[in-house]
């Protein structure tokens, strides 16, 4: 594939069922004010999922509602991360903690892409993303120290989504011609930072990092490889879409 | 989104209390509320303008999380970018809403925790609409035009009521439900105007939702008879016969304008200008609004386990040892 076509699939994919999960919050919050900060977040992510799309629509793919509704999961290239369900808040509070560590210093990263238009989009992008991460850091400083009960949720839940955290930096083949076009500066850059990065906010907390080395990323999210959760999710997004496709709704 | 249809447990002339009031505060309360100023926490106020004012915005806020429930089940369904971002914000206010109303709520002396154990405890209610379901895309259009459209409405009224904090509460909640109707208005007229399976969905959802949308304002004027000192005290500002007269007076002919009909064939506005309908079932109304409705058990078990799973959080939240982390803002 195309080494921009790559790149953007990626993006937005992440952006869009991370966003649609987010969107699962309704109702279901701890406090009224995560129901909305969640729902918040959820319009940011795919708000951003459309500036990708329409990104690639303009290099010739279809129209952003197309590419969104009617793929099947293989076609999809989002990390696993972003598809399992929301579970409890403190899983869906560490996934935001550690995907928007790496959302933000990606499109930070992507602000100074070769490729303009999407630099330009990532300008706006990471002015949004910086306030989800001061959105995770402040829950993560706050349960991370609260109740014993509080920590070893937390710690609990961080264990489980570490291993699919690292698949967010699962690289294909188009990565070499990625970096030296000066796109993006690579997954194995971006990973670097983000360590430095969540490891500096755990620290102020009860919370113990593991050794990343040790543990075995899940991968296969970027080649089409999903998890149960992705396709029951799509079949939901697609419900009403698909009822009748020639309709504006 | 809220009807003033569970506000009517209003006591008996006889069980108001207020013989027990001082008679010289009482007298002055009434003038204040008669000249039109505003009452406010920390104000001298009756017992029972305390109790119905608490219970009222209570029942609205719990009317706004359990509303944005049937709702935001088609978030994850509503179809295309447009549609879904839009649903998102349209529910994520509701539960906006829901936040001001409690805060407004509490200055009354009742706090959140409270309200929301005796909401899942089944002890206080919320708007009688939401224990139907909606079981299509179309079915939530409807709730967003015509329920939305009824709140505002009532909620007009009220925002011109005497007690300060609610009112406020109100003008801010009327501003994002303008919204939120031509949200719905937009969302219905391009079923309504669309493809032959687009106008029987937004057909049958009309017809599924009527009955429920007459009942919305509560029951007749006729079979209430003790909201004279609430009229007085102006915590209700318009009767349930004249809300509900303003709702079909704006409301019908925008909907057979776009091709739709209603399921009433009583419906229509006679010479004085006053809309005939058939009379809603009560006592269906009753047995819904005691419990044994469609979708109150649903409602109240998603509110719970809500509740029950962020147990902890909360807990969490209130460790008096916990390290201070500095607000955002």
């Amino acid at each position: 594939m195309d080494p921009k076509l790559d790149l953007l699939y990626r993006l937005a994919d992440d952006q869009l069922i991370l966003g649609h999960r987010n969107s699962e919050w309704n109702g279901l919050g701890p406090i009224l004010e995560e129901d909305i900060a969640f729902s918040s977040m959820a319009q940011d992510k795919l708000g951003h999922s459309l500036q990708l799309y329409t990104l690639l629509h303009e290099l010739g793919e279809a129209e952003p509602d197309t590419v969104a509704f009617t793929r099947n999961a293989p076609q999809f290239h989002c990390c696993q991360l972003t598809e399992l369900p929301i579970g409890e808040y403190d899983f869906s509070l560490l996934r935001h903690f550690l995907f928007d560590h790496a959302e933000l210093l990606r499109f930070e990263a992507l602000a100074d892409s070769s490729y303009e238009p999407l630099a330009l989009v990532a300008r706006k992008i990471k002015g949004e993303l910086k306030y989800h991460v001061l959105h995770a850091n402040t829950w993560v400083k706050r349960l991370g120290n609260a109740t014993e009960e509080a920590i070893t949720r937390m710690q609990a839940a961080l264990e489980f989504t570490l291993p699919y955290a690292l698949g967010i930096f699962e690289t294909t083949a188009a990565e070499p011609e990625i970096i030296s076009s000066g796109l993006f500066v690579g997954e194995a850059e971006l990973q670097r930072r983000w360590e430095e990065s969540i490891t500096k906010v755990l620290a102020q907390t009860a919370l113990t990092l593991p050794d990343l080395r040790l543990l075995t990323p899940v991968t296969g999210g970027r080649h089409g490889q999903h998890t149960a959760h992705l396709q029951p999710l799509l079949d939901e997004m697609a419900e009403v879409f698909r009822l009748d496709p020639t309709a504006d709704w | 989104m809220y009807g003033s249809a569970s506000t009517h447990d209003i006591p008996t002339q006889a069980a108001t209390g207020l013989e027990n009031e001082d008679p010289i505060l009482l007298a002055e309360f009434e003038a204040r509320i008669a000249r039109g100023e505003k009452i406010e926490p920390t104000d001298w106020m009756p017992q029972l303008y305390r109790k119905q004012l608490t219970r009222m915005i209570e029942q609205h806020a719990h009317s706004e999380i359990i509303g944005s429930l049937p709702e935001g089940t088609w978030i994850t369904r509503a179809p295309g970018f447009r549609r879904k971002m839009a649903q998102m914000a349209k529910v994520q206010d509701e539960v906006g809403h829901a936040q001001l109303l409690y805060s407004a709520a509490e200055t009354l002396g009742k706090t959140r925790e409270q309200m929301l154990s005796d909401l899942v405890n089944g002890k206080s209610k919320y708007s009688n609409v939401f224990n139907y379901p909606t079981p299509t895309w179309a079915d939530s259009n409807v709730i967003s035009w015509l329920i939305d459209a009824g709140a505002i409405v009532n909620q007009m009224a009220n925002a011109k009521g005497s007690y300060g904090p609610y009112c406020r509460a109100l003008d801010r909640i009327c501003a994002e439900e303008a919204f939120h109707l031509k949200y719905g208005h937009d969302a219905v007229v391009h079923m309504a105007t669309g493809t032959p399976i687009q106008r029987k969905m937004m057909q049958e959802a009309l017809n599924r939702w009527w009955p429920a949308i007459m009942t919305f304002f509560g029951p007749s004027d006729k079979m209430s008879t003790h909201t004279e000192i609430l009229m007085r005290w102006k915590v209700k500002m318009a009767t349930n016969d004249a809300c509900r007269q303003q709702f079909l007076d704006m409301y019908v002919p925008k909907i057979w304008e776009i091709g739709l009909t209603l399921p009433d064939p009583n419906l229509r506005k006679n010479e004085d200008g006053v809309w005939e309908f058939s009379e809603p079932d009560w006592e269906d109304f009753k047995r819904v609004i005691n419990g044994d409705g469609p979708c109150n058990a649903e409602r109240i078990a998603v509110r719970r386990a809500a509740e029950e799973n962020g147990a902890w959080v909360r807990r969490a939240m209130q460790q008096p040892q916990a390290k201070y982390v500095r607000p955002l803002a």
